[in-house]
């Protein structure tokens, strides 16, 4: 794209922003005061943004999407920042998973369903992928669907569905032939939970919240049309969606505070210099104390030395990642490897948090302990599970092991 | 700017690459040990190098360079990295040469930087004192005298300090050890009275040289830069070498885990071969994400120095620190890996683990580094 092209799109975008975007959701300008913003705010920003398939900025025009290159998503995200707004969420897992897939694998009838109520955010989506006895070894899954007319009747159970209880539809691996090899019997089904014999149950974790959940699948008819790609090559289209699912991990993980993909960027390279900080050791500054400006323990400060520096280098790894894939290009298996460093890390972010805290770190409820102590504490049990859901670190290095050191079996 | 190569950078790095595979292999430095060498390295070679502008990489056209940049550099330097070539890049072009470059006068630069940038004058920077590197713990004194200064004082690890045609000396003029002011760069000839310069046998079979310094007199023409300021000069080429040497290092920990994960697919034991086992899978899988976790950082910190970025410093200690730690860990895990092939003189991947630790413990060590990462961040 020539750069007069992505300069003019920048203009469109800029005005569109300053047009369109409520004061009370960006940066104020010269003159301008900051209101509260009122739900009205945030209803007319995410209908706008809608309106023009900025929520989906990739996806092609017809099925919702904003019809825009990599070049100009880029350009959109940027000015999005520096005008100190965003891209409203939508259905997360449609967004970043199903989404995709759908684009690559699905017949025009699908994607016509599904992929506009994804892009305005009318279907929340949810993953039906591990069941109790298929975790690790997804592909030995036992939920069943068996073909009645234009329906299959699906039997068994899903576990760790995050935000099953929040959700409209699934999509779902099941098994439509028993008799095949493992891999080889597995279909991609999408239904809706509303359908009679969805049953779901919220699972606690040891931090106490409930974002995963079990589903039980007792008869329940799906339309065989929501059968996505050839049966029984679900397989193909389950692991391309892991890919997916670990590239969007890699940008973030649920605990203790924010990966580097979430930190704030700054506004504007001409700034004066700021002094870099680091929030780690801000955090740990009340509770350890310093002596001539160094954190007053030094074990401490080279283990948050060391994790920011982990995080610098992540950061421009990922920076490097993507400026080196060609345009058009999915996730390679490289992902695993941002997947894995991305889990470890932000678990040992956590554990420093706790060091850092001390006892006051071991609060679980009541006033005894800051909003932001007790968040910390779950925000550490939370993390725990960042190397285990989307593939454990394990099965992480197994697959780097395989495809990309091309390690024999 | 992006943290990819730009064409004209591929087909530098094939040029290097091509030329360290042929001209420069692992067998070189192996000869140039086993022949006790005199000058550790080939003069003909750096002649050769120089003529394809690598020795005059970093400095203007006018005194003969090819003013390319870090970058640049950068992609020499992992390419002379794989193959372990011994080539006076850090002492005469890094140092030396960037010393004269950023503090020089005109008739400094025009007396040196010609020679430089024609493989033919080699320089060494004589500033540390002791093991560890601590740049402005300086004791070596500067008296002035009517015509210029006399320094007295004991350097040592003064790379290439043997086969140098100038030295440069960091002294004391005021101040004292520790004190980032107070100290003085000065260009001294070589052959200077009062100048004992000794070679010293390293374990990377590199140069180094102790330098003692009894009374050797300077006019005042020999200053570079300005009186009690040489900080100013070296805090930006330790900055810069400490870069080098990372990316130095980015090209042994690629050839060394490239070999054994090569080595993991054909090396065969219990019938099989070793890298079946997911004891060694996982390993080589850990060791692939420390590998790829560290490319990055350096590709930005020698951008950062050829846009004179205000995150520099803090981007030199990342990459020195990460650098010194991968190179560790590939080294000792590929030599594990090779078993005891691993510990012969006659296998390479000796060679690559002695000078990987020379380039770890050169222009402070990781844990220097993580120290001066976070005082730059404020903790």
């Amino acid at each position: 794209m020539p750069p007069e092209a992505i300069d003019s799109f920048r203009e469109e975008v800029r005005a569109f922003i300053d047009a369109n975007c409520p004061v009370s959701l960006r940066n104020p300008r010269d003159g301008e005061t900051k209101p509260a913003a009122t739900q009205a705010d945030y209803d007319r920003w995410r209908d706008i943004m809608i309106e023009r398939g900025f929520t989906t900025p990739e996806w092609p025009k017809e099925y919702g999407g904003g019809g825009l290159s990599k070049p100009e998503a880029r350009v959109l995200q940027q000015e999005l920042a520096a005008a100190g707004t965003y891209a409203p969420g939508v259905s997360f897992f449609g967004l970043a998973m199903l989404g995709p897939v759908l684009l690559e694998f699905g017949n025009e009838e699908q994607k016509a369903e599904h992929l506009p109520k994804i892009s305005n955010g009318q279907v929340q989506w949810c993953q039906g992928y591990s069941e109790p006895g298929a975790g690790s070894d997804l592909a030995s899954l036992q939920t069943r669907a068996v073909r009645d007319g234009d329906h299959y009747i699906i039997n068994g159970s899903k576990i760790w569905t995050t935000n099953a209880h929040h959700s409209d539809w699934i999509f779902c691996l099941v098994r439509t032939d028993p008799d095949a090899a493992k891999h080889d019997g597995i279909s991609f089904i999408l239904f809706d939970l509303k359908s009679p014999g969805v049953t779901v149950s919220p699972i606690q974790l040891i931090s106490g919240q409930s974002d995963f959940c079990q589903v039980f699948f007792e008869d329940v008819r799906a339309e065989a049309k929501n059968l996505v790609g050839p049966l029984n090559g679900g397989w193909t289209i389950a692991k391309r969606l892991l890919q997916h699912e670990r590239a969007m991990l890699s940008g973030g993980m649920p605990g203790v505070g924010a990966g580097p993909a979430a930190k704030k960027k700054s506004k504007s390279k001409k700034k004066v210099i700021e002094q870099p900080r680091s929030a780690l050791a801000e955090q740990a500054r009340p509770y350890v104390g310093e002596q001539d400006g160094r954190l007053a323990d030094a074990a401490l400060r080279d283990r948050i030395a060391q994790h920011e520096m982990d995080s610098l280098c992540f950061g421009l790894s990922l920076r490097r990642s993507a400026e080196s894939a060609k345009s058009g290009q999915g996730p390679s298996a490289a992902t695993s490897m941002f997947k894995l460093y991305m889990s470890e890390m932000n678990k040992r972010r956590a554990e420093i948090t706790m060091s850092a805290m001390g006892a006051a770190g071991l609060g679980w409820s009541g006033e005894a302990f800051s909003a932001t102590e007790r968040a910390n504490t779950r925000g550490w049990l939370r993390s725990k599970g960042n190397s285990i859901e989307g593939g454990t670190s394990e099965v992480q290095l197994n697959i780097i092991a395989k495809r990309v050191l091309s390690l024999p079996d | 700017m992006a943290l990819v190569l730009t064409e004209e950078q591929e087909l530098l790095k094939e040029t290097a690459a091509d030329f360290c595979r042929k001209t420069v292999p692992v067998t070189h430095l192996r000869e140039l040990r086993d022949s006790k060498d005199e000058s550790g390295f080939s003069r003909k070679i750096w002649k050769e190098m120089a003529e394809l502008g690598w020795a005059g990489i970093l400095f203007p056209e006018s005194y003969g360079g090819a003013e390319l940049g870090f970058a640049e550099l950068g992609v020499v330097l992992e390419e002379c990295g794989r193959t372990l070539a011994p080539y006076p890049f850090v002492s005469t072009v890094l140092l030396g040469g960037r010393a004269v470059l950023l503090g020089g006068s005109d008739a400094q630069k025009e007396a040196i930087l010609p020679g430089v940038c024609e493989g033919e004058t080699l320089l060494a920077l004589a500033f540390q004192e002791a093991g560890r590197f601590r740049p402005f713990e300086i004791e070596t004194k500067a008296e002035s005298t009517a015509s210029g200064h006399q320094i007295s004082g004991d350097k040592v690890f003064v790379l290439d300090g043997h086969v140098a045609d100038h030295l440069i000396i960091a002294a004391r003029t005021s101040g004292s050890s520790g004190d980032r002011d107070g100290i003085t760069l000065f260009l001294v000839d070589a052959g200077a009275d009062g100048l004992t310069i000794e070679r010293t046998d390293m374990v990377d079979n590199r140069n180094a040289a102790t330098v003692k310094l009894d009374g050797v007199s300077v006019d005042a023409s020999a200053v570079l830069g300005t009186v009690d300021h040489g900080a100013d000069i070296l805090e930006p080429l330790f900055d810069a070498a400490a870069i080098a040497l990372s990316a130095e290092l980015v090209g042994i920990v690629n050839e060394v885990f490239e070999r054994t994960i090569e080595y993991l697919k054909t090396r065969e034991q219990f019938g099989v071969v070793i890298g079946t086992f997911q004891a060694l899978k996982h390993r080589a899988a850990e060791m692939f994400c420390e590998v790829e976790l560290s490319q990055a950082v350096v590709l930005d910190a020698l951008r950062a120095i050829d846009e004179q970025r205000p995150d520099l410093s803090r981007l030199a200690s990342a990459a020195k620190a990460r650098l010194s730690d991968t190179a560790s860990l590939v080294t000792c895990e590929g030599l594990q890996m090779h078993g005891g092939i691993g510990m012969t003189d006659e296998e390479e991947i000796g060679l690559f683990m002695k000078r990987a630790k020379a380039a770890e413990l050169t222009f402070g060590d990781s844990s220097y580094h993580r120290d001066r990462f976070a005082r730059l961040t404020g903790f």
